[in-house]
């Protein structure tokens, strides 16, 4: 702990005090006009807010429409964590074998996390389009066999992919910085015993990189749940019929195309809590970190 | 580590070289359909090899998207994010280190927090803030009655106004309310040591000429990396502007551009999508901020993880 310290506590204020209006006005406001407006019915364009308890979430969470909004965003959030995080556990571990050219394998895979979520949304709605995109040969074969824009479960495919590929470079990043921060005692004491790399991988490697899986593991999630409005908004709209439509997106077409800022305000509390329940998780589990060493 | 593994060798580069190529990928896939004609790239299948119209197409998506001042615009904002976000990060958590009040921990909680909640999911509160920015104050005065009490007394009726929408700040405010830097700095601020504290206090430093002439030099690392990921960060965001600014022609940024090229019934019109374009466009809009990721890679990979951990 600090023990030296300035006495001038005015200028302490001073200094804190512009990020602490800003995080007021544009975190703590909104945060909480979200739970006022998701216990009121708001009028759009004014008009006055009526009280109206539960209602909105009783009308949220008895819609069909919002109940499959949630489950494509849990299938999106699981099947695109799984497969960035195995393809970066992956790389990770063999770029920290450090080969020649590793480095140049180093930036081949982290400029991906550069991409902005819309550029990454286009680029993968080209590649996957139904007319000239890399599956577009099955539909000369026989058509209507590979269309994204009619069969529900091929745009969700399309934007997993996506989700997966944008994560990967992020999760890459953390197992290559966790991989290098074992002690090389160790992995070489390991070798001194005749353990092989592969052997090593399992048996040390893998289980030193715990407590960072995990931290990956709700990152991961948590921005599935809560940055996938680009991508899906350039790659599929939310269609077709709703098939892609993630929770953070239908708080954006629920709030700004429909004007229903009450359902929206509620979908956000809704949203919140989740996030805050992940956050949680991680602090709690996670930050007691699962130590072998 | 020295060992002789010339079969495992071979099969570790195998894999790199497959997860770099499925990475690259869809980025080869749109070079390429940004190098060909519209009939080429519309029809299948699809073209791995390059054609000769990469510059009349880039140059053709230039224009159809008026990309000069929305470049311009979008370097004003990350910029503007970037130093915004290294000044408030530094002197907010100088406040909270480096003096020995009660509030300390409560404020760096309140920033903490902000951390959990990203911009998408309070969306629709946070534009109506941007309408207004002042209308948290205005309602708070409102409900205390102080409106009231200030009208009778004065005969004037307080209505603060800030329009943010369809301006520079209305970008840039938003983004720099965000914890990360401060939490970056504070870490940085931890480990300065309390010897340096009293030797400048003991030369007769005040508190704003170490910050100004000891931290300050010293955190620069600190600086370069959260300038590097706070680039990409700004120079990406995309819902944010989408919502804020209309005025496209003068407020736009590039990456809110891709919107307008998706190529679907109401762009095209029926006829032939312009992948050439869209996908022409894509590219240039990806470039400056990968050219930060390679280039200032080590500050880049040091920012991202220690503000996250």
């Amino acid at each position: 702990m600090r023990r030296a310290y300035f006495k001038n506590n005015w200028i302490a204020a001073l200094v804190v005090a512009p990020q602490l209006i800003i995080v007021f006005v544009f975190f703590y406001w909104p945060a909480s006009q979200a739970v006022y407006w998701s216990f009121t019915l708001e009028q759009p364009w004014g008009g006055g807010n009526t009280w109206v308890g539960l209602d909105n979430f009783k009308r949220v969470l008895s819609d069909g429409v919002y109940w499959s909004s949630v489950r494509v965003s849990v299938i999106f959030a699981l099947a695109s964590t799984a497969l960035a995080m195995g393809m970066a556990l992956i790389l990770a571990l063999f770029v920290d074998r450090q080969l020649r050219g590793y480095k140049a394998y180093r930036v081949g895979i982290i400029w991906p996390y550069a991409i902005a979520a819309p550029a990454v949304g286009l680029a993968f709605r080209f590649v996957f389009n139904a007319n000239a995109g890399v599956f577009s040969f099955l539909n000369t074969i026989s058509p209507d066999v590979w269309e994204p824009s009619r069969h529900g479960w091929q745009a969700l495919v399309m934007v997993i992919i996506a989700g997966a590929w944008k994560l990967v470079s992020y999760n890459f990043i953390f197992f290559l910085a966790a991989l290098q921060s074992i002690p090389r005692s160790l992995t070489e004491a390991a070798a001194m015993d005749g353990a092989g790399v592969m052997r090593r991988m399992r048996d040390i490697q893998l289980p030193l990189l715990a407590p960072t899986f995990f931290f990956i593991l709700v990152i991961n999630i948590t921005d599935s749940f809560t940055d996938s409005f680009g991508i899906v908004d350039t790659l599929t709209g939310g269609g077709p019929a709703r098939a892609t439509d993630l929770m953070v997106y239908k708080i954006y077409s629920d709030g700004f195309r429909g004007f229903d800022y009450s359902g929206a305000a509620t979908q956000s509390v809704i949203l919140m809590l989740l996030v805050i329940a992940l956050t949680f998780v991680q602090f709690r589990y996670v930050e007691r970190k699962i130590h072998y060493v | 580590m020295i060992e002789r593994t010339p079969l495992l060798n071979v099969v570790t580069h195998f894999i790199l070289l497959i997860g770099f190529l499925l990475l690259f990928l869809p980025l080869w896939l749109a070079l390429m359909a940004a190098s060909h004609d519209m009939t080429t790239v519309s029809t299948a299948p699809i073209e791995w090899l390059p054609g000769g119209e990469l510059w009349a197409n880039m140059h053709e998506a230039w224009i159809k998207s008026d990309f000069g001042t929305k470049f311009v615009n979008s370097f004003i904002v990350s910029v503007c994010v970037v130093l915004g976000k290294i000044v408030l990060s530094a002197i907010t958590a100088f406040g909270i280190v480096f003096f020995n009040h009660r509030f300390r921990m409560v404020i760096f909680w309140l920033i903490f927090i902000t951390l959990m909640l990203p911009l998408e999911v309070r969306i629709v509160p946070t534009y109506a803030v941007a309408a207004n920015a002042l209308s948290p104050f205005q309602t708070l005065l409102d409900t205390t009655g102080l409106t009231g009490l200030f009208e009778t007394l004065s005969g004037v009726r307080i209505a603060m106004e800030w329009n943010l929408l369809n301006s520079y700040t209305g970008l840039i405010l938003p983004l720099v309310a965000t914890a990360t830097g401060t939490f970056l700095y504070r870490q940085f601020f931890l480990t300065i040591p309390d010897e340096l504290v009293e030797a400048a206090k003991m030369d007769g430093s005040g508190p704003l000429r170490f910050l100004w002439d000891i931290l300050i030099p010293l955190s620069r690392t600190n600086m370069a990396a959260l300038a590097t990921i706070m680039f990409v960060y700004a120079w990406n965001q995309y819902l944010w502007p989408l919502l804020v600014i209309t005025d496209r022609a003068n407020y736009g940024v590039v990456v809110v551009e891709l919107a307008d090229l998706v190529p679907d019934q109401l762009t095209t019109g029926g006829g032939l999508p312009t992948w050439h374009l869209a996908m022409a466009a894509t590219l240039m809009v990806m470039v400056p901020p990968v050219l930060v990721v390679i280039f200032m890679q080590r500050w880049f990979i040091r920012g991202l993880i220690n503000t996250d951990k």
